[in-house]
């Protein structure tokens, strides 16, 4: 019994872990119609982000509060996933609106560019991030234990989720960007600066991204190659999902997130994987759109 | 006024040189003959420097330098390169400088098989050490076998391979998988759950054990695989929990080792709880892995960094010096520095380049290797190797807890094992 119990924690967490990947995408992507091939390198720099984070802690802090490094890690990765992401809008990104094919082609460049400048830095073996000492272990309920780390990463998409929200539904600025995204040129006329919009926008996308390589130091391996382990899944998600809603990759990651571990379980690793895939073609076929669709009045819809 | 008849001007005897340029090209069109003499006659002078052999021998580096594999193939080249630094350093080999050429095979098969043929055809080097994947080795094999190449392949592998244009190093899977699961039966019990990566060396590796577990009396559990690259281990974690086994012997390759490690530790199983026993996992992943997360676990390989030879203390001290105070060596690393020094034994007992020249002379050599003396085994171009299992420190080194006495007979075939009959085809 315990097993089956374990299984359904199971899926949560992975569909929490994808979640947290693709929020920032389903921004970019979602929302921005930007094929961002960069995305899990953003992830990657969080990650190493954190891993910066604590060495710095290491060398010139007290032992005592170590710990602490993740507290601050999680803001670090995201305002420096969110620089890095400002920097890619107001060089290349802003050239390449409405061209999906040159934006696929530009951005796995980028992607590349980074993978290997993080070689450069830190070397292309792994390193390793020590998680905190408050999340080591878990909580022992009913005969097995749920990592701390799983429940951790579960309260931080909710609480991800919840700023997304609100930052998007309820604030002026969320209100100017779902006016440039869903109709860039009235936006425009009522004097929305459009290019400002845009370039925050894709920065707070990629910030997100940040957030989700500091998550997944808890969990993988650290390495100039980490994005790439993600970068299927989440677009998978986002599209599945819906382009353009948040509440689309919430449902989107939590079908593939199940369905992956429920078919893994029942299966195998590569096999599951199929039948997710499988699905998830089925399922397009069915409802192109995805789960969920913008009614919108954009003429370039 | 003045400044635009400047500017035509100028324009003007920018056209002309031009013109003049393309006349310059015209004639050295025709005086083409005379300057394909003159490199015929530089040739000669370059045939003849090579009789009083004042020439370096190249010899090829391809590894996988960018991309995923360059995680564990970047510290190979750096032994390799260190390697044919001493031996320069020493006077070089028949009075001639060894000069690597090096290239990135970036992970990608076959970009490898066209890095090998560049490397055979256009550099024209004496031998190549290089590759680390099977993929990648298959990928190449044709090539070498066709260029009548030489390569130094430096990492263990699933065997039921020996071709005539490759010397292996590394252990074949009677140096490291089967004396680890014979070692395991006997000491850590009977009920075996498998789990690997999904492709072509663990399942190999697996159909081997399965056989091996039949005939001496173990009983398979369970037998997972996971795609390369698969970061979520929380549902195999959990069958392995309800499956119950008493050793799992682990074939993961790559970042799968991190997630799995990890997880493994955040569901409160420890060491003492489960054993596991890893042939893709040396001191160099344990880095990234975290030493934390793998202190107690088992490994089984031919050498680690803690191996106690004088040749390995004085290797690791010169590659900690040459690369930083931080690096690790391990097993394919020290597999790679020696495949070097191999091959100038051979070439200097050969008193050639030749490559079956130096094959010939290759047949029975010794070396004093950091891990022990090993000998290359004419028949299949294989090392004998002692064999260790090693136990995770909390440090990140591993602690040799069972060796073989004496260096074991490479059978990539596994001939000589009964129970493996019908394996081989």
């Amino acid at each position: 019994m315990s097993t089956y119990l374990l299984q359904i924690f199971n899926g949560v967490s992975v569909s929490s872990i994808l979640m947290l990947a693709a929020l920032g995408l389903a921004i970019t992507f979602g929302l921005m119609k930007i094929i961002n091939m960069a995305h899990g390198e953003l992830i990657m720099i969080g990650a190493y982000v954190t891993y910066v984070i604590q060495n710095i802690f290491i060398q010139f802090f007290d032992k005592s509060i170590f710990s602490l490094y993740y507290i601050i890690a999680l803001p670090g990765a995201f305002l420096v996933a969110a620089l890095v992401g400002y920097l890619l809008e107001i060089s290349i990104i802003k050239r390449l609106y409405g061209r999906p094919l040159d934006s696929l082609l530009a951005t796995w460049g980028v992607s590349l560019i980074l993978q290997q400048l993080a070689r450069s830095i830190f070397g292309a073996p792994n390193v390793d991030v020590k998680s905190p000492g408050w999340l080591e272990g878990g909580l022992v309920l009913g005969g097995t234990q749920l990592p701390y780390k799983r429940l951790f990463i579960i309260g931080l998409v909710i609480a991800c989720i919840a700023g997304v929200y609100i930052f998007l539904y309820r604030t002026a600025y969320g209100r100017k960007i779902r006016a440039v995204m869903q109709n860039r040129p009235m936006a425009q006329s009522l004097g929305i600066n459009t290019r400002k919009v845009d370039s925050i926008t894709f920065a707070i996308g990629a910030g997100l991204a940040g957030i989700a390589g500091c998550a997944l130091t808890l969990l993988g391996s650290i390495g100039p190659t980490l994005g790439t382990n993600y970068i299927v899944d989440t677009f998978m998600v986002v599209v599945l999902g819906g382009v353009g809603r948040i509440v689309g990759t919430v449902t989107g990651s939590a079908a593939i997130g199940v369905g992956n571990t429920t078919f893994e379980f029942f299966t195998n690793a590569s096999l599951g994987k199929v039948l997710v895939f499988l699905m998830v073609i089925i399922f397009l076929q069915w409802k192109p759109q995805g789960f969920f669709t913008i009614n919108s009045r954009a003429l370039d819809e | 006024m003045k400044k635009t008849w400047l500017a035509i001007g100028l324009s003007i005897s920018i056209a002309l040189s031009a013109l003049l340029g393309g006349c310059g090209s015209g004639t050295a069109t025709g005086s083409s003959a005379s300057s394909a003499s003159a490199a015929v006659s530089s040739e000669a002078a370059a045939s003849s420097a090579e009789t009083v052999s004042e020439d370096p021998i190249k010899v090829g580096i391809l590894h996988s330098l960018s991309g995923t594999m360059a995680i564990s193939e970047v510290s190979v080249k750096d032994a390799e390169i260190m390697a044919i630094e001493e031996i320069n350093a020493a006077g070089g080999v028949l009075g001639r400088k060894i000069e690597p050429v090096v290239e990135d095979g970036a992970s990608d098969w076959p970009k490898f098989a066209e890095k090998a043929k560049k490397l055979l055809q256009n550099d024209k080097v004496a031998t190549v050490f290089g590759c680390w994947t099977s993929a990648s080795r298959k990928a190449v094999l044709p090539v070498f076998e066709e260029n009548n190449g030489l390569l130094w392949y430096p990492v263990q592998y699933e065997g039921m391979e020996s071709s005539p244009n490759i010397f292996y190093s590394g252990a074949a899977p009677n140096q490291q998988i089967v004396p680890a699961v014979e070692w395991l039966l006997q000491n850590k019990g009977k009920k075996f759950f498998l789990l690997g990566s999904d492709y072509v060396f663990p399942r190999t590796a697996n159909k081997i054990i399965k056989a091996q577990l039949a005939a001496q009396g173990g009983e398979l559990i369970a037998e997972e695989y996971t795609p390369l690259g698969h970061t979520d281990y929380s549902t195999i974690v959990n069958k392995i929990k309800a499956a119950k086994p008493d050793v799992v012997f682990n074939t993961l390759n790559g970042d799968s080792n991190v997630a799995f490690f990890k997880e493994l530790k955040a569901s409160g199983i420890t060491s003492k709880d489960l054993t596991t026993c890893s042939v893709s996992v040396a001191e160099e992943e344990i880095r990234g892995i975290g030493a934390d997360n793998m202190a107690g676990h088992l490994v089984s390989w031919n050498y680690y960094q803690t191996t106690d030879t004088p040749e390995n203390k004085a290797f690791v001290e010169k590659y900690r010096a040459k690369y930083g105070a931080d690096r690790v060596t391990d097993d394919p690393i020290e597999a790679a520095y020696i495949n070097v020094y191999l091959w100038a034994e051979a070439v200097k007992k050969a008193g050639s380049t030749d490559v079956a020249k130096v094959k010939e002379a290759a047949k029975g050599l010794e070396f004093k290797a950091p891990e022990g003396t090993v000998k290359i085994e004419g028949e299949n171009q294989h090392l004998w190797k002692p064999v260790r299992i090693g136990e995770v420190q909390p440090d990140g080194l591993i602690k040799e807890i069972w060796s073989t006495a004496e260096s074991v007979k490479p059978d990539p075939y596994l001939k000589s094992y009964d129970w493996a009959k019908g394996l081989s085809n």
